[in-house]
């Protein structure tokens, strides 16, 4: 479950400098362990706090049981601690043998540092189930991880605010957007929600605009030779300046963290404060904590990003990604072999049920769902021509978070559409 | 004081048994080869001094090596560029507002800290009814972690939250402002914020300070016809001195430095609006992978610090130093 919370805060100046320093310190030279004989496998995952930590660790006892001679040393390693504690364990020699991982760019970027199992000859037998999603765990054609769970971002909507404001129902194009945000004002009610403090959450509104814009070609090609010189990119800053400027977001968005306290996007929702938020299928697994009416999930619906008239682009593509694992180098065979185990029908309805996953990557387990708004969401995933992987999970971390900047400073009334599309050659350094 | 032995036992060799009072009489030199000084330096020296070397001087010259590198931090480290990062940093907008964030900040904790410190900390010295809890709930922010307390700030000063609730409630409803969301306020909120969290300490550490101070200097000031406040202007604050210039110490450096509230409270934002050296230096290395250029900032970074932390040394803490630290160096 990738909540996409914000980045580690604990580093101070002095520790970072360290870090820094220290990253390539340790010299290079794992030892494998033999084929055949008992193996303990270091795995490193996101999910620090019930359901998932307890439903992970069944799944790592099962399978021990019924494989003795695998052990697990499970290190549950909070989100954010990821983009830091990966870095440094790659260069090191002694790096976890499974990992969380979300694939795309940042996936290619850690390839190079040849600590990734190349996954390709052990995963192709049964890699298939898992549709096309798979794919974004490759990089140069090969797989480097096996997806999990899937994800698509789309509107989480109140019902009972789009009622008082009188609208029916879900918009399907971006001027019924408009022109319900237009209605929401006029009964008093701030009609998006948005965590901009977090910069990614501004960053779907504009990736959706070039989905909406550009064909699929185009995104793809352009993602790979992080250039988006394309007029469809600057077309869609245009866009979505056009919709900036209904001034849809409640007060002092800039300011609002995506997901932390009843005053993040996530809990205005939860709690009525807002009538709809653009977010990832994960809002339902965030929002309980948020909310102080526990029965919120009966007053949500979802509906997808709305199309563009006269867009050039897939009008149903969607936007998502996914959690999964990578093996390194240091792990033997049986990592993949419990990658294989972790992707089986049974573990992901397993998962599903525990609310470890919220939309399985293998499809078989999609009759776990239960709740009726994310079939409603399932539904979609399946039925769209293409899920987009994040822009700044797609790029190399480097490009993709200054596409993120420049986006949340455009959010901010700072640069103009083509500098947003611009701003991807910045990175790099 | 480790000098001093020595000194005096080196003058008593030669001269011998002391004529006169000067220098103690040495009956029975102990005889102290080099070479068991030396071991003796080693032994004492070598476990603080590994600890020095490996976390600190090591990292440094590392970040001084990857800083002339492009790399993300995965692949090999084989793309020399010279002192590109830094000509990058240093002509980068957002580098340079953030340099200026961290010198806005170090001036209004100059003028607005230091003598709301110096006030308090005159009072809390009075003898008064609840003197103890006072200090108490002074220095209470000081303990809070900075992490707790950006979290708490971010929830109090949500649009809404406590601060604009209190705000409306006393009548001043045209005062609540977005404190986090707007451009031109956020900096002033974080030095608010950092105030909060810091003054504590200057205050314990200036009343501290007040406590060396003996009170017949005071006494006799008075005595001699000084107003209360003539007494505090001109004798109290004066021997105030090595305690004020150690906390301005402090506070530059802080304020230079300054990083855990502002990554938690806005991550610099909105639009770097509140960014500062260390934020841009973490958001550049961890957050974008750009290891090499995230150095070169940290480098920067490092020097500024050092060069401010050099000048002050030479220009104002000398003074109170002087004849401890500095002796034999000029």
């Amino acid at each position: 479950m990738n909540l996409r919370r914000r980045p580690a805060l604990a580093a101070s100046t002095l520790l970072a400098a360290a870090l820094l320093a220290l990253t390539a310190c340790s010299s290079s030279g794992g030892s494998s362990a033999k084929k055949g004989g008992p193996v303990t496998l270091t795995w490193w995952h996101n999910a620090t706090t019930d359901p998932g930590k307890s439903a992970w660790q069944r799944i790592a006892d099962a399978y021990h049981s019924a494989h003795p001679k695998v052990s697990f040393k499970v290190q549950p390693i909070q989100n954010e601690q990821f983009t830091t504690k990966v870095p440094v364990a790659l260069q090191g020699d002694n790096p976890p043998d499974v990992y969380q991982q979300w694939g795309g760019g940042a996936l290619a970027t850690q390839v190079e540092s040849g600590k990734l199992m190349d996954l390709t000859s052990a995963t192709q037998g049964w890699i298939g189930q898992l549709g096309p999603g798979a794919k974004g765990w490759q990089a140069g054609g090969k797989q480097y991880g096996v997806p999990y769970d899937y994800h698509i971002v789309g509107f989480w909507y109140r019902k009972d605010l789009f009622q008082q404001a009188g609208i029916t129902g879900a918009p399907a194009t971006i001027d019924d957007l408009k022109a319900d945000v237009a209605k929401l004002k006029a009964a008093h009610i701030a009609p998006v929600a948005i965590g901009s403090k977090d910069r990614w959450p501004d960053a779907f509104w504009w990736e959706y605009f070039v989905l909406r814009e550009c064909p699929q070609a185009t995104v793809t090609k352009s993602l790979a030779a992080k250039s988006l010189d394309d007029a469809c990119f600057t077309k869609a800053g245009e866009d979505l300046k056009d919709f900036l400027a209904t001034k849809p977001f409640q007060n002092g968005f800039l300011g609002t963290p995506a997901q932390q306290g009843a005053g993040s996007s996530a809990g205005l929702v939860a709690n009525g404060k807002a009538a709809m938020e653009l977010q990832g299928d994960w809002e339902m697994a965030v929002m309980p904590a948020l909310a102080t009416d526990k029965n919120f999930a009966d007053k949500l619906g979802w509906f997808p990003f709305p199309s563009v008239p006269g867009g050039g682009g897939d009008q149903q593509a969607g936007l998502g990604g996914g959690d999964g694992f990578s093996c390194t180098t240091k792990a033997t065979d049986a990592c993949p072999d419990f990658l294989k185990y972790v992707a089986s029908a049974s573990v992901q309805r397993q998962l599903v049920q525990a609310k470890a996953a919220t939309l399985p990557a293998n499809p078989a387990a999609n009759d776990a769902i239960s709740d009726p708004t994310l079939k409603v969401v399932l539904a979609y995933l399946q039925k769209v021509g293409y899920n987009q992987l994040y822009f700044d999970q797609a790029l190399p971390t480097s490009n993709g978070q200054a596409l993120n900047e420049a986006v949340a400073n455009f959010f901010a009334g700072q640069g103009s559409p083509k500098a947003v599309a611009d701003s991807v050659k910045q990175g790099g350094s | 004081m480790v000098e001093t032995t020595p000194l005096v036992l080196r003058k008593a060799v030669p001269t011998g048994p002391a004529v006169g009072t000067a220098p103690p009489p040495v009956t029975r030199p102990r005889r102290r080869p080099a070479t068991r000084r030396r071991l003796e330096l080693l032994l004492l020296l070598a476990p603080a001094l590994t600890l020095f070397v490996g976390f600190v001087l090591a990292p440094i010259a590392v970040a001084v090596y990857y800083s002339v590198y492009r790399w993300n931090g995965f692949g090999p480290l084989d793309d020399v560029v010279g002192f590109a990062n830094y000509r990058q940093a240093l002509s980068d907008p957002v580098f340079q507002h953030a340099i200026e964030h961290n010198l806005v900040i170090a001036l209004l904790s100059l003028v607005v800290q230091l003598p709301i410190s110096i006030g308090v900390a005159l009072l809390l010295n009075r003898r008064m009814h609840g003197r103890a809890v006072l200090r108490l709930v002074v220095f209470a922010p000081y303990v809070v972690s900075e992490a707790v307390t950006a979290v708490l700030w971010l929830l109090i000063l949500q649009p809404g939250g406590f601060v604009d609730e209190v705000l409306r409630d006393v009548g001043l409803g045209h005062f609540v402002h977005l404190w986090l969301a707007d451009s031109d306020l956020v900096l002033y909120t974080m030095f608010a914020v950092v105030t909060w969290k810091y003054i504590g300490f200057g205050i314990i550490l200036l009343l501290a300070g007040l406590q060396g101070i003996p009170a017949e200097l005071r006494e006799a000031a008075l005595l001699d016809g000084a107003t209360g406040w003539q007494a505090t202007r001109f004798v109290t604050i004066p021997l105030l001195g090595p305690t004020i210039r150690i906390w301005i110490f402090l506070s530059m450096i802080g304020s230079l430095q300054l990083f855990d509230i502002v990554w938690i409270m806005t991550s610099g934002g909105p639009a770097n609006a509140s960014t500062t050296m260390a934020t841009y230096l973490v958001d550049r290395g961890f957050r974008r992978y750009e290891f090499g250029y995230g150095s070169a900032v940290a480098v920067i970074l490092f020097a500024i610090c050092f060069v401010f932390a050099l000048l002050y040394q030479r220009f104002a803490l000398r003074r109170d130093t002087d004849g401890a630290l500095t002796r034999g160096l000029a």
